[in-house]
């Protein structure tokens, strides 16, 4: 397909802004030199995702995505950030041989992975908008056919729970100790 | 829309990530750089679910799944950080080398 | 096991048996001294006579045997012969053992038994108090055992297994007293000189063995008789042969040179073999072989009768400048052997055989007599003796008994013995060797007369304190004068006593006619004549030494200027012989000294220095350096790799990642790309 004709598509339009959303929000993630607004930029990053997720008619998917992630994780990010009084304001500064060949091994995954997926897919299309996944079709899904790998899931979920009180419990104090003893 | 558009921004993003993971210094940095790779996989499996149409939606309710999974990893994985930082008061990744030779 | 068919020999008129029981089991004779040599090591300490009461029982016991066969004979003839087949070469040559029974190894067998039994009886009070007893008596059975063995052999090998054995008795008996040198030396030079004389023994054996087929002594003498081709072109030498082993082992000259020295040995022993059984065993093989010398090595006869004559005379003339009295004995003892070798000889197969029969009783009488002597006065020199006829009566006159008999004085057995050899050198036309004899004679009669005047008579000039000896030793003393007088009346020529018929019968039964001469009566004139030497001899003797003189030394006085020297030195044969061993042995054994010192020891110092040069190279340059090297190279470039790749574990999580990236971007580019 042409250029001219991709562009002719409104969606197209609308998948343009949100993409170039998403990936400027990505890049400032890691190159951001400030802890808590590569956090904020990872929830436009997400954000912009679960547009695109909803370009895709993914809805469900797509407000998962905006619940779970956004809601729950990035708030405990911000949380982790706090407990670990990561300086909030400039980091000290990155590795700079480092960056140099990390920037290299990363643009050579992404032409790998680009060349691949052009060479892959060429010009096949994908579902418009207009015909949006049932919500119903993915229950049945989780439920039925994937309901082993669901259980699983909630099972390491619950594992994540406990293992995550445990592992960040502070050591009781010998005060505290003598207290739980005698009560 | 073609589904190559979104399999090549995913790519971009994914190989953001990797930058990110390759070169941060702080813990928590890097988990968000995890994250965002995890985000591009999850753009991946929707997209390749609308050109492929499976009857059950495969690409989605895996897609579920990989955000359960890094939900859960990233409590664990926090908890971790808090641990280490509570031992050493800094969440500088390159004074964690205590496993080397 | 064989049994030889009885032949009548054509000679004999008797009736020939087979000896029945006796003779089947007469194989117990040369059995039963071993029996008692391996007791009396194992029990003889415990017995009252240190074992002696084993030897003497066995050889009664023997002498039941021999006693009975002897009686047998003498009624009526045996022949008998039992052998077990050892081993065989070839198809046809056979190693046999066994035992023959005729009339010559029953004659032996009786002497040996007899004159055995008493000289064990005499040990028995001779040896009592002296050291190693036990082994003494061992040693003297293991000869008894040795020389029956020897004496009932019915082929070469067993003899000569019976002579090795003799010969290994002798060593050990001669040298006894070892802790004295001398005595050693004495044993070895009897071993060494007989072992010479061995040589000649055992090749002879093998060549006549192998050209006949067989070693048996009755296939020899059919051979010989027969006049078989073969056996014609070898008897001479053959014989020759065996004849220097008989001279080694009956002391003929020159190889008599062992038996004077042989005295260093105890009493008993001088007695028995040295005088009555071993060194007849030479006497005994040219009577077995008789028949080779007289139909087939005629050549062979001179050279022996002259040996024979030499020994007889020469070495008799040595007993009149000797102070000890075994020697006297001993020298006496040569030239019997040389008349009785002459004897044998020329041809007279019995005159030969009566006189060693009679011999060994009269000489074991007088070694005995002086054994009880020396016993009293604790010496062996005659310069330390006189006037003992007073102290040691049944000494005195059992020893003047054998002096009688040994010079010929009629009616005792030398006499006739005598009588019978002077008769057969007659006959046979060696009248030179006859006067020689008759000359010797005279000698054997000086001489003696010399001994017994010196020992017995005048006064008596030693230290100690002369007794007679106990009756244990005097006993065999009297046991063996009686047969020195009777004895000769066995063979008396011409004369057959009824029933029992003489000696010349009793050695008559043969396979095959021998051609041997038997006097049919006696030749008065000769006889005179060898009495009246012997008569001469005694009474000149006496003259000489029978006065008595302040010392022994001046009594003995016989300095001829030029014969006594000769006479002391003995012929200087003993350094003749010594200085022969000197020129061959001594350069040999300093070469083969000097070979085994520089070149085999050279050589082998050679090779343990190269092995251990070569130890070294292999050890440093292979070991250390190479092999060890390449485990230590091996070794040193593992741990530089390892060194060099743990530089990886940074511990940095980053760097982790990174690789993991890069190797994930390398596998998705070979899976999308290449495959």
């Amino acid at each position: 397909m042409s250029l001219q004709s991709w562009i002719a598509e409104p969606v197209n339009w609308v998948f343009l802004v949100i993409g170039l959303l998403v990936l400027l929000c990505g890049v400032r993630v890691v190159t951001s030199k400030n802890v808590v607004h590569a956090a904020l930029y990872l929830v436009g990053a997400l954000a912009g995702s679960a547009g695109l997720f909803l370009l895709l008619s993914a809805e469900f998917v797509a407000w998962v995505l905006v619940l779970v992630y956004i809601g729950a994780v990035i708030v405990l990010f911000l949380f982790g950030i706090m407990i670990t009084r990561a300086p909030t304001g400039v980091d000290e500064g990155l590795d700079a041989d480092k960056k140099a060949w990390a920037g290299l091994l990363s643009l050579a995954l992404f032409v790998a992975l680009a060349w691949g997926s052009i060479s892959a897919f060429a010009d096949d299309p994908v579902a418009t908008t207009g015909n949006p996944t049932a919500t119903e079709i993915l229950g049945e899904g989780l439920l039925g056919r994937f309901v082993i790998p669901f259980e699983i899931v909630g099972f390491v979920l619950l594992a994540a729970l406990i293992g995550g009180i445990t592992v960040a419990r502070r050591d009781e104090t010998p005060l505290e100790e003598e207290e739980r003893m005698s009560a | 829309m073609i589904g190559n558009q979104f399999l090549i921004l995913a790519a971009a993003l994914f190989s953001l990530g990797v930058y990110g993971l390759l070169v941060r210094r702080n813990i928590v940095l890097i988990l968000l750089s995890v994250e965002l790779m995890l985000n591009a996989v999850n753009i991946n499996l929707i997209t390749f679910e609308s050109m492929l149409n499976t009857p059950e939606a495969l690409g989605q309710v895996f897609a579920i799944f990989v955000i359960t999974v890094a939900a859960a990893e990233v409590g664990i994985g926090l908890a971790i950080v808090l641990l280490i930082f509570r031992n050493r008061r800094s969440a500088n990744v390159d004074e964690l080398n205590l496993m080397r030779w | 096991m064989t049994n030889l068919v009885i032949l009548a020999a054509e000679e004999s008129a008797r009736s020939v048996g087979d000896g029945g029981w006796w003779a089947d089991t007469a194989g117990i004779m040369l059995v039963l001294p071993f029996v008692a040599f391996g007791l009396i090591l194992a029990f003889g300490k415990h017995f009252k006579y240190q074992g002696g009461e084993i030897a003497v029982g066995a050889l009664a016991i023997n002498l039941v045997w021999a006693t009975v066969l002897f009686v047998a004979n003498m009624t009526g003839g045996i022949l008998h012969q039992t052998t077990f087949e050892i081993a065989r070469i070839g198809s046809d040559l056979v190693f046999e053992l066994g035992w023959v029974v005729d009339g010559l190894s029953i004659m032996m067998f009786f002497l040996v038994n007899l004159v055995g039994l008493l000289v064990f009886i005499y040990a028995l009070g001779y040896m009592k108090g002296d050291v190693r007893v036990p082994w003494f008596f061992a040693a003297f059975s293991m000869f008894a055992g040795a020389m029956l063995i020897l004496v009932g052999a019915p082929n070469l090998v067993q003899m000569i297994i019976g002579w090795e054995g003799v010969g290994l008795a002798s060593y050990f008996l001669i040298g006894f007293y070892w802790d004295d040198l001398d005595n050693v030396k004495a044993g070895n030079t009897a071993f060494m000189t007989n072992k010479v004389a061995d040589v000649g023994l055992i090749l002879g054996a093998v060549i006549l063995g192998v050209t006949i087929g067989s070693f048996d002594f009755f296939d020899l003498a059919e051979a010989a008789s027969g006049g078989a081709e073969a056996l014609g072109a070898v008897a001479v030498v053959g014989g020759l042969l065996l004849f220097f082993g008989a001279m080694g082992k009956s002391a003929q000259f020159p190889l008599h040179i062992w038996l004077p020295d042989a005295m260093a040995g105890p009493t008993p022993v001088s007695a028995l073999m040295h005088a009555a059984t071993m060194v007849t065993a030479g006497i005994y093989l040219m009577a077995r072989t008789f028949p080779l010398f007289q139909n087939m090595a005629q050549e062979a006869r001179g050279w022996m009768v002259a040996i024979g004559a030499i020994t007889l005379f020469a070495i008799g003339l040595l007993a009149l400048v000797a102070d000890d009295i075994k020697k006297v004995l001993a020298y006496s003892t040569v030239s019997q052997l040389g008349y009785m070798m002459t004897a044998v000889a020329a041809g007279g197969y019995t005159a030969g055989l009566f006189h060693l029969f009679t011999h060994a009783f009269f000489k074991a009488l007088l070694f005995l007599g002086a054994g009880s002597v020396i016993h009293a006065v604790h010496s062996n020199n005659m310069s330390d003796m006189g006037g003992l006829r007073k102290h040691m009566p049944t000494t005195y006159w059992t020893f003047v008994v054998g002096s009688l008999a040994l010079a010929g004085i009629f009616p005792l057995a030398g006499f006739w013995s005598k009588d019978e050899i002077l008769a057969t050198l007659g006959y046979e036309g060696y009248s030179l060797v006859m006067w020689i004899a008759i000359a010797g004679a005279f000698v054997t009669a000086f001489y003696m007369a010399r001994c017994v005047a010196l020992t017995f008579h005048g006064t008596y000039k030693g230290e100690a304190h002369p007794h007679e000896s106990p009756r244990i030793m005097t006993g065999p003393l009297v046991g063996l004068a009686i047969p020195s007088i009777i004895f000769g009346l066995l063979n008396i020529p011409g004369v057959s006593w009824p029933g029992i018929g003489n000696f010349t019968e009793w050695l008559g039964v043969r396979v095959v006619a021998m051609g041997d001469h038997h006097a049919e009566g006696i030749d008065f004139s000769l006889a005179a004549i060898g009495l009246a030497a012997a008569l001469a001899g005694l009474a000149l003797g006496w003259l000489i030494w029978s006065k008595d003189r302040p010392t022994q030394l001046q009594r003995d006085r016989f300095n001829i200027p030029l014969l006594y020297p000769l006479l002391r030195r003995k012929y200087y044969v003993d350094d003749a012989a010594l200085g022969v061993v000197g020129l061959t042995i001594g350069p040999l054994a300093r070469f083969v000294d000097w070979t085994n010192t520089y070149i085999i020891d050279g050589f082998i110092n050679v090779v343990g220095a190269a092995t251990k040069l070569l130890g070294g190279l292999v050890y440093n340059g292979l070991d250390q350096l190479g092999v060890d090297g390449i485990f230590n190279g091996l070794s040193a470039g593992a741990d530089s790799a390892g060194a060099a790749l743990r530089k990886m574990q940074t511990g940095r999580v980053q760097q982790y990642a990174g690789g993991f990236v890069a190797g994930a971007l390398i596998l998705v580019v070979l899976f999308v790309f290449v495959i």
